[in-house]
């Protein structure tokens, strides 16, 4: 070897060569005794057969190495022994491997495909592009290949090959591979493959793997060798909306405030106009920074550091996007989570810690949905999730991140969760959508509104004026319907007589006057509430009908709801929760509404319910049904 | 994937972004800088990766009094030329006891003035992250491990309790005593590693490049004669041999090869005819078998 002397031009042409080279990241999927290990074998060592004889020509000295021919060499010995470190019992998980060929350089994802698949697989899945999914000739689609393949799907690899293994086995026979590709085609039909190609090979022989074979001489597609350098990868992610977590704040001097990142998605260039996506704040690109110098424009995956033209408040964490193309927004989101981790199973309401692009928030999960069976699809109900489990939840954070669904976007939409006491990576989560589509209403600064905090908040404000007897039920039913708003994610606030009357209405009597200044009080600080976005209940006797309208034409029309809780006075005066009827009768309380003073019910209420027919729990559910049904639920849309 | 980006210029993205995550989200990090090739570029990444800020953090290189006089020399130069922070730690207790590659053997030498002693500088600092130059591709247990390989507080590593690492997303949480190795050169190969110092103009310690130096030949192992502490065996002449190194460690336990490569185009020309593996220039491991992974348990690099 030492007498071997290059030549340098060979060399530097070779060189050349190599860096225009593309990149393909892979995983494969199978078990061992699909013939995985003989397959990467085969790929590695035929790749270096490749190699070297490519390199041949740069040695004046070139010398033939190898032993090209040798059926018997068994390939699976060059993928490290993994099995042999299994029964050390060492979980490896993924092992990384590198080939190239003339036409690509290309990291595979090795990840030993038995108990702990699930999670393996996805930690293997995430950063790549392409899978082969290997299946046994003789055994067809087995429940294994089409857990590989949903996983495979579900965190986003969006190339596929069905590599059919064995070929030789079942005598090259078309048939045979036509059947199990068909079989495949129509369970793998939902999944969203953009490429799928199904190839016969032998890992073994090297039938199609590096070489076409002429024993399936039926066969007219590519063989491995050709699918893997010539498949288009190409994603659109410079296509895609701008957007740059912010990694680092760069600060070497005072003459110098940067935001260091790697662009996830779009390109950007001085001039530009940016947005924080959480506070809102904006600004235009002033330059592009790298140690190589300035930037005319940065694209997807390029590590720069931006300068802004405004000094406005960023940290590690932020999301830059344009100000045309923002992210969500939000504090609640769906998602679907893999959970990792042996030893606990996710709790709902439990906290974990969640890290989504350079963020860490708290994040409790607020609803599990449904576990995904990973043999069958099935949506199955579930309390807990475990170890390689897959499930659909909501999440809640302790404040809003900026997002995007990872349909959309890889980076800005995964995130991890950590066990605040052990500190373990617990679950690998994919962002669905938000919860409330607050969001879509990126904060301006100088110009909220009662529509944008309306949207913020994905609902309509309303008034929802609860009118009746004295001990009728309206407070114990506002109360029951504002804990179910709640429930939904609703913002509420409850005005009720009495505590109103503690504070802001403590100087009033019960003079008519007093009355009407009482209820115009109140009926203006449920007008702010709306104002405010949120969803305002009002619980008083509110005996005049005039007062209800005063009230009714403060708010815009369809943001009142009068809601009369119609109880007989019997049966309001036996029930009389405070004992203010029998003080009344007794002469005690002057004026007492249905005593000595007359209740006016309404003609025209929004909703009526009926105390002496339901439970306070029917109508309340009665009144959140009303609301849903007329879109006070979710933001408007226009 | 776009392939109008080449695969370099996504392998140093890749590590910017790692080096970065690892500033904002550690207390007090480390690069260990062990003088060569990979951590010349590793280096370089890091000067791309907080440009215009110097890297936020030291460089600390374990010296065991070993190394080649050149790489001491180049190390103290580099710092000097980067401005940069450099610790140097050794061993003094392995240094009272004259621990030594010769009368200890390589095992045991490594484990006492590599092993210990970059333990006994990380606990002595408290970092709590330290940047390594390893790559994936370098060794099978390298194969398998994560870019950010936690350690526990007694710097061990466990392979069956890694964390899951998926994306870009790095858990970086570690409790007190705790700590985080971090290889940004993970997914580079080692043609990556000379094209990228070819293209990027990176300086890179003079030993790799072939030179007459005075050489010893021992079981088939050619060793520098770079001081006067190398025992001379009867019957050993140093002879002046035309030789350079692949690997850079300690000159008692790194082999030379005979090679007239004076350029970096000649020594990746020889590189991509060679059929020895890079590690094999290395004495440590052959010593024992699996015992690269063995070392990593207990705290080597």
């Amino acid at each position: 070897m030492a007498e071997a002397v290059p030549d340098v031009a060979l060399v530097t042409d070779y060189l050349a060569e190599q860096e225009n080279k593309g990149l393909l990241r892979f995983i494969t999927c199978g078990s061992v005794d699909d013939g995985k290990s003989t397959l990467i074998g085969r790929l590695l060592y035929d790749s270096k057969l490749i190699f070297e004889d490519q390199l041949a020509t740069l040695s004046r000295d070139s010398r033939k190495h190898g032993t090209v021919g040798g059926d018997e060499i068994d390939f699976a010995l060059l993928v490290d022994g993994l099995e042999a470190e299994r029964e050390q019992g060492i979980t490896i998980d993924v092992a990384y491997r590198f080939f190239t060929t003339e036409a690509r350089k290309f990291i595979v994802a090795d990840t030993p495909g038995h108990e702990q698949y699930t999670r393996n697989m996805a930690t293997g899945a995430s950063n790549a592009e392409l899978a082969i999914i290997l299946v046994d000739a003789r055994q067809g689609v087995l429940p294994q290949t089409r857990r590989h393949s949903f996983i495979v799907s579900l965190v986003g690899i969006k190339h596929v090959i069905l590599a059919v293994n064995k070929i030789d086995l079942v005598d090259h026979s078309q048939e045979v591979f036509e059947r199990i590709v068909a079989d495949y085609r129509s369970f793998a039909a939902s999944f969203g493959f953009e490429t799928l190609q199904a190839i016969p090979i032998s890992a073994r022989y090297g039938d199609n793997v590096m070489s076409r074979s002429e024993k399936t001489a039926w066969y007219s597609g590519p063989t491995l060798k050709e699918q893997l350098e010539t498949v288009e990868v190409a994603d659109d992610l410079e296509q895609k909306p701008f957007r740059m977590v912010v990694q680092w704040v760069n600060r070497p001097n005072l003459d110098f405030r940067g935001f260091s990142g790697t662009l996830a998605s779009g390109s950007v260039k001085p001039g530009d106009d940016l947005v924080v996506a959480k506070s809102g704040r904006t600004s235009k690109v002033k330059s592009i920074v790298t140690y190589d110098g300035k930037l005319a424009e940065a694209f997807a995956r390029d590590a720069v550091t931006i300068q802004l033209e405004d000094e406005i408040d960023i940290s590690r964490g932020d999301v830059l996007a344009k100000a045309t193309e923002r992210p969500e927004v939000a504090d609640q989101f769906q998602a679907r989570l893999i959970w990792m981790q042996d030893d606990h199973d996710l709790l709902p309401g439990r906290p974990y810690l969640l890290k989504c692009g350079a963020k860490t928030v708290t994040a409790t999960v607020t609803e599990l949905k449904h576990k995904i069976d990973i043999n069958n699809f099935d949506h199955l109900a579930a309390k807990t999730v475990q170890l390689n489990e897959v499930a659909v939840i909501n999440l809640g954070l302790s404040e809003p991140i900026a997002f995007d669904a990872y349909e959309a976007n890889h980076e800005t939409g995964s995130f991890i969760l950590i066990d605040r006491l052990s500190n373990h990576t617990v679950a690998a989560g994919m962002i669905d959508f938000a919860l409330r589509r607050a969001s879509n209403v990126h904060l301006q600064a100088l110009d909220v509104h009662k529509a944008s905090r309306a949207a913020q908040k994905d609902q309509k404000p309303a008034v929802l004026w609860f009118t009746g007897l004295s001990g009728a039920g309206k407070s114990t039913i506002a109360n029951l319907v504002e804990k179910k708003l709640q429930a939904g994610g609703q913002h509420t606030y409850l005005l009720d007589g009495d505590n109103v009357r503690h504070g802001l209405n403590r100087d009033l009597g019960f003079t008519e006057a007093d009355r009407v200044e009482n209820i115009r009080r109140v009926a203006e600080t449920a007008k702010l509430f709306v104002d405010a976005g949120l969803i305002v209940l009002v619980s008083f006797i509110s005996p005049f009908r005039a007062e209800r309208r005063l009230a009714r034409e403060l708010v815009e029309e369809d943001e009142f709801i009068e809601i009369y809780v119609s109880t007989p006075l019997e049966l309001a005066e036996k029930r009389d929760p405070k004992g203010l009827y029998k003080k009344a009768r007794e002469g005690k309380i002057k004026n007492f509404t249905g005593i000595d003073s007359p209740y006016e019910p309404p003609e025209n209420a929004e909703i009526v319910v009926s105390t002496a027919e339901k439970s306070p729990d029917e109508l309340a559910d009665q009144i959140v049904a009303h609301l849903s049904d007329r879109g006070y639920l979710s933001a408007p849309k226009d | 994937m776009s392939e109008r980006v080449s695969h370099l210029k996504r392998l140093e993205a890749e590590s910017i972004r790692i080096m970065r995550e690892v500033a904002s989200e550690f207390r007090n990090p480390v690069m260990l800088y062990s003088i060569g090739k990979d951590s010349s570029v590793m280096l370089h990444l890091a000067m791309k990766a907080f440009y215009p800020s110097k890297p936020p953090f030291p460089l600390l290189h374990v010296d065991t009094t070993w190394k080649f006089r050149e790489m001491i020399q180049f190390r103290d130069e580099t710092a000097k030329r980067l401005g940069l922070d450099l610790l140097v730690h050794t061993n003094q207790d392995g240094l009272q006891q004259n621990i030594n590659p010769f009368d200890h053997g390589s095992s045991h030498y490594t484990h006492v003035m590599k092993t210990e002693a970059l333990k006994q500088a990380l606990t002595a600092h408290g970092f709590d992250a330290a940047f390594g130059g390893a790559r994936r591709d370098e060794e099978k247990s390298r194969a398998k491990e994560r870019i950010f390989s936690f350690r526990t507080a007694t710097h061990a590593w466990d392979p069956k309790n890694q964390r899951p690492e998926l994306w870009n997303v790095y858990n970086t949480r570690v409790k007190k005593g705790e700590s985080i190795r971090v290889f940004p050169l993970s997914n580079w190969t080692e043609l990556d590693i000379w094209q990228y110092i070819l293209a990027e103009d990176i300086p890179i310690v003079p030993l790799y490049y072939a030179k007459e130096r005075p050489i010893v030949e021992r079981d088939g192992t050619l060793v520098m004669v770079d001081d006067e502490r190398l025992p001379i065996h009867p019957g050993e002449t140093p002879q002046m041999r035309l030789v350079r190194f692949r690997t850079l460690g300690c000159y008692p336990l790194t082999g030379a090869i005979e090679s007239p490569a004076t350029s970096l185009e000649e020594i990746v020309g020889e590189m991509l005819i060679a059929r020895t593996s890079e590690r094999s220039g290395r004495l440590i491991d052959s010593d024992e078998s699996a015992s690269m992974e063995k070392k990593k348990r207990e705290g080597y690099f």
